[in-house]
């Protein structure tokens, strides 16, 4: 033990802080130059970390190039950007295409309902966020914001110009197939995981673990080749289903297999006196579940779900390869104009902040919700 | 009387079974009832989708069945691990290309995944605090970016590389360059085969020797030594079987010629980027894993072995890694399930995988229901395996209590 190598696994339980009145010094010592491995550590790291920074700077804030003249028919000049590529960034790429990344090609005059729709997500994962509201009222208010969202994307009524969904496109797009996903999705979850934990009703149980198991060992891609190939097939002839509908309906079928995992790790932990107690009241299948085991169940389960949470928005990307037009399939739309194009990197780093934006949010809430939770639950 | 109140359990009896009412107060016969409405609304909603499919092919005039894989393919295939002539070959042939292809990126992803993974996850609990911040960093960015979002970014990269007249270089052998990787290769001889196969003799020597000083350390508490013999095994004897078949070693390496390289092996740009982006990716999530794997082990345990006077390395791997590694199986292996389906998404790079080839078929046949069975048989086959694999091996690592 005479050689503490610098990569050891740190002491769960060392106090890392310095004593007080130790002084930046101290702090450097410790953290940075403790020993001579270290030491050769944070030299090679500081020196490429201070190159790359430096790198990133130059090519995004000092020689970036903001806007571009217009000819007079309204086409971006781009060659002073042709002229900067690979030393300074175009960000007049963003500034000439936003609202088409964004919106799609929702009727411009009409682009404030997406953007409503997109404060509506915003608002409504902040109040699912707040534990105050953690009680069945909040699946009302889920309906009642998912209602709004389609009555101002469609419109038709209100003296709302009608858009069809052939025109919706970019973020809302991305946040609807999260949302209704998960909103459709987990309340199958819920019964397919009591499903599968029944012991009374061996044929459903088959039957869930089938469809559980099939789903979660296959790519999504297939799924959604067969929501967009197949399902005019399972159709009678004359009806036919949308686009946008068809993979929504993929992704929830997706969605619930994984959520119903995450439900029965919920009802998993859950002591078993719980449903003996219930047995011993008297209290009929449904309303031990309802009153007793689900509302402990997946108040457990809330961290885990809002992870799967995650990966359903940033999988929503994958219905770019079947020709939907969600926020990733945008930045390609955008990319394809003929005077933009080869400027992927502006727009793809533009695209990533934003889904980063979405995501970090949630997984440090997330992450502080676990703790929280693992704390009450440690005593 | 007396018999029936004796509780079963203690007799070791199933308690007698009381005959089924029709009544829907018994609850045996509600279940039954639920399970046939639950099976007979499946059913019924099967039977009208396969009618509704099975009217819908007869009028656009498609047969079903697998005949289709006997026909000539006619896909063009850039990159394939057996030989295809687009010209002859069948739709089979075409779609088991797919499959290697699919395996390639997979086996090739998991290897790179977990070292990288297991190399991130060390450096978040390093000492050193800007090694710590960096991986952390690196970690949290990688899993909150959209997979196909990074491949369609590495793609872009790698076509805006200069020219193969441009190529970068290292050490003038490995050409870096906008039609992929170029690595050299070694010429293949006899000499090269039988040092593969001495090496191969030499595991099993090896082996056999690391188990008779176990028997002899059991039996009388001192342990031959194993490193040397294993050293002269595994490397002495591979070099000796070389060298006495002639020692040759000529290596081909790539050259420009003209527009593009000749000589060695090249790595397609479009597996490249995928085989990056999925490494890269999931070895965010390994990182995690392996972190709080590592944590989970108490730091009493380290103290302990220390007190007994293991040195550093035997406390890591006799006493800290069989524990950690309990933890990290299994969701280790739902990572490597993950890398392999998400290796799916080549077909938006345009790197040739079973997805990608199947819904060129189905678009060129028309077989749309049974292009998409094969793909979700292949993916549930390997699956299937990969958690078949990793089941046998957690159990083998399990903790085995009394």
């Amino acid at each position: 033990m005479s050689v503490t190598s610098s990569i050891a696994p740190s002491l769960p339980v060392i106090d890392r802080k310095t004593p007080p009145g130790a002084g930046a010094l101290a702090w450097l010592k410790e953290n940075l130059f403790a020993t001579w491995i270290s030491t050769a550590i944070t030299l090679a790291l500081g020196y490429v970390i201070i190159r790359v920074t430096v790198a990133i700077v130059l090519w995004a804030l000092v020689h970036a190039i903001w806007t571009v003249p217009y000819s007079a028919n309204g086409i971006a000049q781009t060659a002073v950007c042709q002229d900067a590529k690979g030393f300074g960034a175009c960000w007049a790429v963003i500034n000439d295409k936003f609202r088409l990344i964004l919106f799609g090609r929702y009727p411009f005059k009409e682009q404030w309902r997406p953007a409503i729709c997109v404060l509506i997500f915003i608002a409504l994962y902040g109040v699912s966020a707040m534990r105050a509201f953690w009680r069945k009222e909040l699946a009302l208010i889920w309906i009642g914001a998912l209602t709004v969202v389609g009555v101002l994307m469609w419109g038709g009524i209100l003296g709302l110009e009608p858009v069809t969904d052939d025109y919706w496109g970019g973020l809302p797009i991305t946040l609807i197939l999260a949302t209704f996903g998960l909103a459709f999705g987990f309340p199958l979850a819920i019964l397919v995981a009591l499903g599968r934990r029944s012991r009374e009703l061996p044929a459903v149980r088959m039957l869930c673990v089938v469809y559980v198991e099939l789903i979660r060992g296959v790519p999504l891609i297939s799924v959604l080749f067969m929501a967009s190939v197949m399902f005019p097939l399972f159709m009678p002839a004359g009806v036919n289903i949308d686009k946008l509908l068809r993979a929504q309906i993929a992704i929830t079928l997706f969605a619930a297999a994984y959520l119903a995992e995450v439900v029965r790790g919920g009802l998993q932990a859950l002591p078993r006196g719980q449903t003996e107690a219930a047995d011993a009241l008297g209290l009929s299948y449904w309303k031990k579940t309802g009153f007793i085991v689900l509302p402990q169940a997946l108040r457990l389960v809330i961290p885990p779900l809002v992870n799967t949470f995650i990966g359903f928005f940033k999988d929503t990307s994958l219905v770019l390869i079947i020709g939907l037009f969600d926020l990733l399939t945008m930045g390609k739309v955008a990319l394809s104009d003929p005077p933009w194009q080869g400027f992927s990197t502006e727009v793809y780093i533009t695209l990533g902040l934003i889904y980063i934006a979405f995501c970090l949010a949630m997984s440090r809430y997330s992450r502080g919700l676990e703790r929280e939770l693992g704390a009450s639950q440690r005593r | 009387m007396s018999d029936a109140t004796i509780d079963p359990r203690l007799t070791g009896r199933a308690a007698p079974k009381r005959a089924l009412r029709l009544s829907w107060s018994d609850p045996r016969f509600r279940a039954i009832v639920w399970q046939v409405v639950i099976l007979g609304g499946v059913a019924i909603i099967a039977w009208y989708l396969i009618s509704n499919t099975s009217r819908n092919l007869a009028a656009r005039h498609i047969a079903t069945g697998f005949a289709f894989l006997e026909r000539t393919a006619g896909i063009p295939i850039g990159e394939s691990l057996i030989s295809y002539n687009p010209a002859a070959d069948t739709y089979g042939r075409a779609l088991v290309i797919g499959v290697l292809n699919t395996l390639k990126v997979s086996v090739i992803g998991i290897i790179l995944a977990t070292i990288l993974g297991t190399l991130v996850g060390i450096g978040r609990l390093s000492k050193n605090w800007l090694m710590a911040r960096l991986t952390a960093f690196y970690v949290e960015t990688i899993r909150d970016l959209p997979l196909l979002l990074q491949l369609l970014f590495w793609y872009t990269v790698l076509q805006g590389l200069p020219a193969p007249r441009n190529a970068m270089s290292i050490g003038g052998a490995v050409w870096l360059s906008n039609r992929g990787l170029k690595l050299p290769t070694l010429d293949w001889e006899f000499a090269h085969t039988a040092a593969v196969i001495a090496f191969l003799i030499g595991c099993a020597g090896t082996w056999l020797w690391n188990r008779h000083a176990r028997l002899r350390q059991e039996a009388t508490g001192d342990r031959p030594p194993v490193w040397p013999v294993a050293l002269c095994l595994l490397i002495g004897l591979p070099v000796v079987v070389w060298l006495m078949s002639g020692a040759p070693f000529q290596w081909d390496i790539p050259a420009l010629r003209g527009f593009n390289f000749q000589g060695g092996t090249n790595v397609s740009p479009e597996y490249f980027a995928l085989l990056l982006g999925l490494v890269t990716y999931t070895a965010g999530y390994i990182a995690e894993i392996v972190r709080s794997g590592i944590q989970a082990v108490p730091w009493g345990q380290w103290e302990a072995a220390g007190a007994l006077g293991l040195k550093r390395g035997a406390i890591l791997r006799r006493i800290v890694l069989p524990q950690a590694l309990r933890v990290i199986i299994p969701p280790m292996t739902s990572q490597y399930l993950n890398l392999t389906k998400n290796s799916s998404l080549a077909v938006a790079i345009g790197y040739q995988d079973l997805v990608s080839i199947a819904n060129t078929t189905l678009n060129q046949t028309g077989q749309a229901i049974e292009g998409i069975a094969v793909i979700m048989a292949v993916y549930l086959t390997i699956s299937l395996s990969i958690s078949l694999f990793m089941n046998w091996y957690n159990a083998h690592i399990a903790l085995v209590e009394r």
